[in-house]
């Protein structure tokens, strides 16, 4: 395995030289470099202002915000709002939904641009691998708005393209983005058409590492080209695999509000309507913040836990985690 | 692959038949990636009437600007072009020198606290604290529709530090530091004179990422903003291409039925031209940096 990409992962994890400094040696380093100390406080202030503050703020899902007394001084109603979620008669819904998206969204997202790295890298540089590349990672720059109106203008019935396609065929006429089983669908592959060609460039990149001896060794062996890619190019690779896996598994539930918002209709609700959007909706919406903290609460103690199993199940399995 | 080419050994059948299948499965993406591109700009430079009846497949039938000027007659879409650019501008700006001024000090190995500060950002990509607690600290701030909140709430992302902090630790030696430091230079001084001329690069990726993620924004505008007057383009992309909300301004010299409706779709592709413009002209370069950007970040850590 080549060095560059077996360190690449570690370094996510790796912070620096453990801090071996005495506490005099601690100030006379923050004295000499004092001027920094200054120069790192607005962006520190940052950090605890818009990242901490509202860590602390998760409180009001234990209490009952009243405008008047605020953050702090509202009362304490314990685990109220979370026994009112699971018992919500939407409780199952919004969580089979919002699992049913994310699983399916990693389980074609995830492999999608691995496989189109892998098979770039098989391509001789020229024009066409150029192209390839270009043009896959362009979509990553379209907005959310623009992905979904594209989204709607493609499968609207009467005037859109694929509609068209059906009905040339002497299908149906049907309103796709109005037919819950077919919700996920759009959404996971719309997510492919857009983000394949932006993932791949990470693995395309580690590819490019490899050893070009470790090639020269399995073609002497007589190894197939096939041989070659799956065990020169996916072990070299892995560490970069596991460390996306586990950031995606720490991210599953909190899956694009942004877009699936946008698809949102009142057709196709009973499959779009995620923890995500419950909790603008409830919390912003209806300005029932405290019940939507809590349900915002649950889902990132739910990330945790998933993160934190991802973790454990990639250092048991390769060796290697994020932390 | 270049080994294949010097490959002076007969490549076995199957070797051939897997490169074939490779070539038509990326010919079949290419395809697939760029259709739908060609389509909407095809579209926006058609008649109405042969956008609603379906006609356009791949070029642009009965050629017209109609699309076009409709968009252009629109003030509120001017108005939403001016905001995004303002946001783009002076928030890419505020995030920059925030990025730097926190990536710069965690990238000096003699830098006390580092390892610390460097777990309290790795934490922030871990645990949040929501939607709602979110929204109220921004509200506490009195930032709620206001111009600031879509600079500040969102101004540094962990990720870009990462990157910036990777680049300023593998590019500006420490040894050149400990030099000037001898001769009297102070740690400012040091990084507007030396350390910044060198990192023109990463600046630049900075910059595209940040302008590119604040142009394409809706969320926070759609929680924080209330006058209608302080939303980015975004925002008014959302009403006319998905909630479908035309004002009769744009409808002008518009009679039937079909009409309308064959200008309203027309007006959408037009827009979406419009409104990705900027980025669009950007790629070529946006696209290059970022990979650069991508790279750095992924593969040094």
């Amino acid at each position: 395995m080549s060095n560059t990409t077996n360190a690449s992962a570690a370094a996510y994890a790796r912070i620096g030289p453990p801090g071996q400094t005495s506490r005099r040696g601690a100030l006379r380093q923050m004295r000499r470099h004092w001027q920094l100390y200054i120069v790192i406080a607005l962006p520190i202030t940052y950090f605890i202002l818009f990242k901490y503050v509202p860590i602390l703020g998760v409180q009001i899902a234990f209490k009952d915000l009243s405008p008047k007394q605020g953050i702090w001084g509202s009362p304490w109603v314990g685990f109220k709002h979370f026994e009112e979620f699971f018992r919500h008669p939407n409780f199952w819904m919004l969580i089979k939904n919002t699992l049913f998206l994310s699983l399916y969204a990693l389980a074609v997202g995830f492999p999608a641009p691995i496989l189109l790295a892998l098979m770039i890298n098989e391509l001789r540089n020229g024009l066409f691998k150029r192209a390839v590349q270009m043009v896959t990672y362009a979509p990553y720059f379209i907005s959310t708005v623009v992905m979904v109106s594209m989204i709607l203008l493609f499968l609207a019935p009467r005037i859109g393209a694929i509609d068209h396609i059906r009905t040339a065929l002497g299908f149906e006429s049907i309103n796709f983005i109005g037919e819950p089983s077919l919700f996920t669908t759009i959404f996971v592959f719309s997510d492919v058409w857009q983000f394949t060609g932006y993932s791949a460039i990470i693995y395309i990149a580690a590819l490019a590492g490899v050893n070009p001896q470790l090639y020269e060794a399995a073609k002497l062996d007589g190894a197939s080209r096939l041989q070659k890619m799956i065990h020169i190019d996916l072990p070299s690779i892995m560490p970069i695999m596991v460390l996306l896996l586990v950031l995606n598994m720490g991210q599953l539930l909190n899956i694009g509000f942004e877009k699936v918002y946008l698809l949102q209709n009142p057709l196709n609700t009973s499959a779009s309507e995620i923890i995500s959007t419950y909790v603008y909706k409830v919390g912003l919406v209806q300005a029932n913040y405290s019940f939507s903290a809590a349900v915002g609460l649950f889902n990132s103690l739910i990330n945790l836990g998933l993160i934190l199993l991802a973790n454990f199940g990639a250092r048991r399995a390769t060796g290697t985690g994020l932390f | 692959m270049a080994m294949a080419a010097s490959n002076k050994i007969r490549e076995p059948l199957s070797d051939k038949a897997l490169l074939i299948v490779i070539y038509v499965v990326l010919f079949a993406v290419l395809i697939a990636v760029l259709y739908p591109l060609i389509y909407i700009v095809s579209s926006s430079f058609s008649s109405p009437q042969a956008v609603v009846a379906g006609r356009v497949w791949l070029f642009p039938v009965e050629f017209s600007l109609k699309g076009y000027t409709a968009v252009l007659q629109n003030p509120r879409i001017w108005a939403g072009y001016g905001n995004s650019i303002f946001y783009m501008g002076f928030g890419t700006l505020i995030s920059v020198a925030l990025t730097i001024a926190i990536a710069y000090p965690l990238s000096k190995r003699t830098f006390y606290g580092r390892t610390f500060l460097m777990y309290l950002l790795i934490a922030t990509m871990i645990f949040s604290g929501g939607l709602i607690p979110y929204y109220l600290v921004v509200k506490n701030l009195g930032l709620i529709d206001t111009r600031w909140a879509l600079l500040l709430p969102q101004a540094i992302a962990v990720w870009q530090v990462f990157i910036a902090r990777t680049f300023f630790q593998e590019t500006i030696p420490e040894e050149l530091n400990e030099a000037a430091e001898m001769d009297g230079c102070s740690d400012l001084r040091f990084l507007r004179s030396i350390a910044l001329p060198l990192s023109k690069p990463i600046i630049a990726v900075l910059v595209l990422m940040y302008a590119v993620t604040a142009w394409n924004a809706y969320f926070d505008a759609l929680i924080f903003l209330k006058s209608a007057d302080l939303y980015p383009l975004q925002l008014i992309l959302r009403e006319i291409l998905i909630q479908n909300s035309v004002d009769n301004s744009m409808m002008v010299d518009v009679r039937t039925m079909e009409a309308r409706q064959g200008m309203k779709d027309l007006l959408k592709f037009s827009l979406i031209v419009v409104s990705s413009l900027p980025v669009l002209i950007l790629y070529p370069f946006v696209q290059k940096h970022f990979v650069k950007g991508v790279m750095i970040g992924s593969l040094k850590g």
